[in-house]
């Protein structure tokens, strides 16, 4: 039986990872794979787990594990292995402030104030959602506008509902899958709002959850205005125009409750502003090296802190690296250095990691800016691979190998795809 | 042509491609007696394989939570071993609605065999060890 009690916590540790979801588990058995001895996971939650305990449905694991496991089977999968490899873990304990020396400041009701010291730090702090601020909604600040994450954990973990009419903002995954979640719990889902004239989710997701509950979908259109005193009472939504403007003369009211915003994710990244990492202004996250590094010497990161992955198959493998890294950095090992730069060029958002060097084989993640049928991914002159497809929604990995990079001899190479 | 106008209209039934972002649009075509004459709209064999499936015996994995006594969580996590019907997932969730559970829990454990004659077992999906939940777990 899996339990978040701490064991006896040392000052000093090897390797120190913040945040024990997917990411930070998988970085902590890549590090003791690579030889680092004391190892210890940090989570402000009651569990190490992460994000994946409140999401309950299947779709995980097709890629690591080759069967199609729900979330919490996951991380649950991870966990066994994180206590069998003799991983200290400690829950309920927040981590508030670090420095660049990778003194860990951390606090907790039980243990209160301790500063650990660590040869190096796994940043695994993932992402929190984006909330009505992030897109100044209009109108009164009633109770019962909240995130689709959060209200998942409400109803999945702690058994209540949001609400009974519920009006959901965002047809990103999460916000589908709660609209399919609701429904079977008895709630009135009266519809999901998109504001860009294509859905964010998996087709999956838009059969399964939507149309498989007859739950309207609307692209193009938005809540333009909330209202309501101390509960939200109804919301007014209306089509946009080209500039995503509402068209407030074709607006018309919902009566509801409730309004779910599922608008995105953002890297959790105040620990990396704490200690000055060198962050991407597109991610948000720190840049890395090929070792998965940030600017901070000894400093590693990885998952949704770095950027936001739809996949977590892609979480374990992208943390499995970085926590290896860590480790060999512990036991005085290193790769060679990157001798080379991804520039991202057309329809190219970000790359991830940042540098590579041209003498090991890379996992190069990348998101577009926008849909394009067929298409080529180009590393420069130097390499390039056919797509049927690509989708901002959809990451796109490639695998870069040394043979593709033999007679390039720069030190920056720039990323673009572009139609065929 | 116009749907209306086509004869083989009420033959006719349209679905989305889940198997990649393409989205394939299918429509399936069954004869006289049901059975699928044909799929069409399909980019690859996963499509018409898919269109044929949701056509003639759709299925779908259920996942929901069942209420639990004494745990880290008022709820645990479950799900059906295997697909289902897909017209029977509501009712499913509706049988599982009275359930209750006693923690300690682990992962894997039966929580009602041969759900509603389908032959499919429904289980626990994590460990869920005895703790006190911070809030009170009452619904609604
Ligand atoms: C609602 C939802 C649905 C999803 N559905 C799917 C799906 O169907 N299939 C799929 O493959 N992927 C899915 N994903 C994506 C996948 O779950 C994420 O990519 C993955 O969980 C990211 O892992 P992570 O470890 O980076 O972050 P998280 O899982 O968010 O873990 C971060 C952990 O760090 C802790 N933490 C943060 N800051 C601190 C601090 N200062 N001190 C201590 N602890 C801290 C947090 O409490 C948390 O436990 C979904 C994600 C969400 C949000
Ligand atoms: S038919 Fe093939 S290409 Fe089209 S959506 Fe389905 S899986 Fe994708």
């Amino acid at each position: 039986m899996i339990t978040g009690k701490p064991r006896h916590l040392e000052k000093t540790y090897d390797v120190t990872v913040v945040g024990g979801g997917p990411a930070g588990m998988a970085a902590a058995l890549g590090a003791r794979e690579a030889g680092a001895e004391k190892i210890l996971i940090i989570d402000r939650e009651e569990t190490a787990g992460g994000i994946l305990w409140q999401c309950i449905h299947n779709g995980f694991g097709l890629h690591h594990f080759k069967e199609e496991l729900t979330g919490p089977e996951y991380a649950q999968r991870y966990l066994e292995q994180v206590l069998e490899h003799e991983i200290d873990v400690i829950t309920d304990t927040y981590v508030a402030d670090m420095d660049a020396g990778r003194h860990v400041k951390i606090m907790s009701g039980s243990q209160g104030i301790h500063v650990l010291d660590s040869k190096s730090v796994v940043l695994a702090m993932g992402a929190r959602e984006r909330t009505r601020g992030a897109i100044r909604i209009p109108g009164t600040r009633p109770a019962g506008v909240l995130t689709a994450g959060l209200a998942q954990k409400f109803v999945n973990m702690a058994g209540y509902l949001p609400g009974k009419r519920v009006v959901i903002l965002g047809s990103g995954d999460i916000g589908l899958i709660m609209a399919r979640r609701l429904v079977l719990e008895g709630v009135e889902v009266l519809g999901v709002f998109e504001i860009m004239p294509h859905v964010n989710g998996l087709n999956r997701n838009v059969v399964q959850c939507l149309h498989d509950f007859d739950i309207p979908l609307h692209l193009s259109t938005t809540v333009a205005e909330i209202h309501g005193r101390d509960r939200v009472e109804k919301v007014t939504v209306a089509p946009v125009d080209e500039a995503l403007r509402p068209i407030m003369d074709k607006a018309w009211d919902i009566p509801c409750d409730t309004l779910l915003l599922s608008i995105g994710l953002i890297p959790e990244n105040e620990l990396s502003q704490r200690i000055n990492l060198r962050l991407d202004p597109v991610t948000t996250g720190p840049v890395v090296t090929s070792t998965m590094e940030t600017s901070a010497d000894g400093v590693f990161a990885c998952g949704n802190v770095v950027h936001i992955h739809d996949l977590v198959d892609f979480v374990s493998q992208e943390s499995d690296l970085a926590g290896q890294c860590a480790g060999e950095y512990v036991t005085g090992r290193r790769r060679p250095a990157d001798n080379i730069r991804l520039v991202p060029g057309d329809n190219v958002a970000y790359c991830v990691p940042h540098t590579i060097s041209s003498d090991r084989e890379h996992t190069i993640y990348l998101r577009v800016r926008r849909n394009e049928g067929k298409c080529a991914i180009k590393f420069g002159d130097a390499y390039q691979r056919k797509l049927r497809y690509v989708f901002p929604a959809e990451m796109v990995t490639v695998t870069m190998r040394p043979r593709f990079l033999e007679n390039f001899h720069g030190d920056s190479l720039r990323v673009d795809v572009v139609p065929r | 042509m116009a749907p209306d106008d086509d004869p083989h209209a009420d033959h006719l039934t349209h679905y989305l491609c889940i198997g990649c972002p393409l989205g394939c649009r299918l429509e399936v075509e069954e004869d006289d007696h049901g059975d699928v004459l044909e799929v069409r709209g399909f980019d690859c064999k996963k499509g018409k394989e898919y269109g044929r499936q949701e056509h003639t015996e759709p299925k779908r994995m259920v996942t929901t939570t069942v209420a639990v006594r004494g745990g880290l969580h008022a709820r645990v996590p479950v799900k059906t071993r295997e697909a289902v019907p897909k017209p029977l997932v509501r009712e499913v969730c509706r049988a599982l609605g009275t359930v209750e559970l006693t923690a300690p829990v682990a992962i894997g454990t039966l929580v009602m065999g041969d759900v509603l004659g389908t032959g499919v077992d429904i289980i626990v999906t994590r460990d869920m060890p005895e703790g006190a939940p911070t809030r009170a777990a009452q619904r609604g």
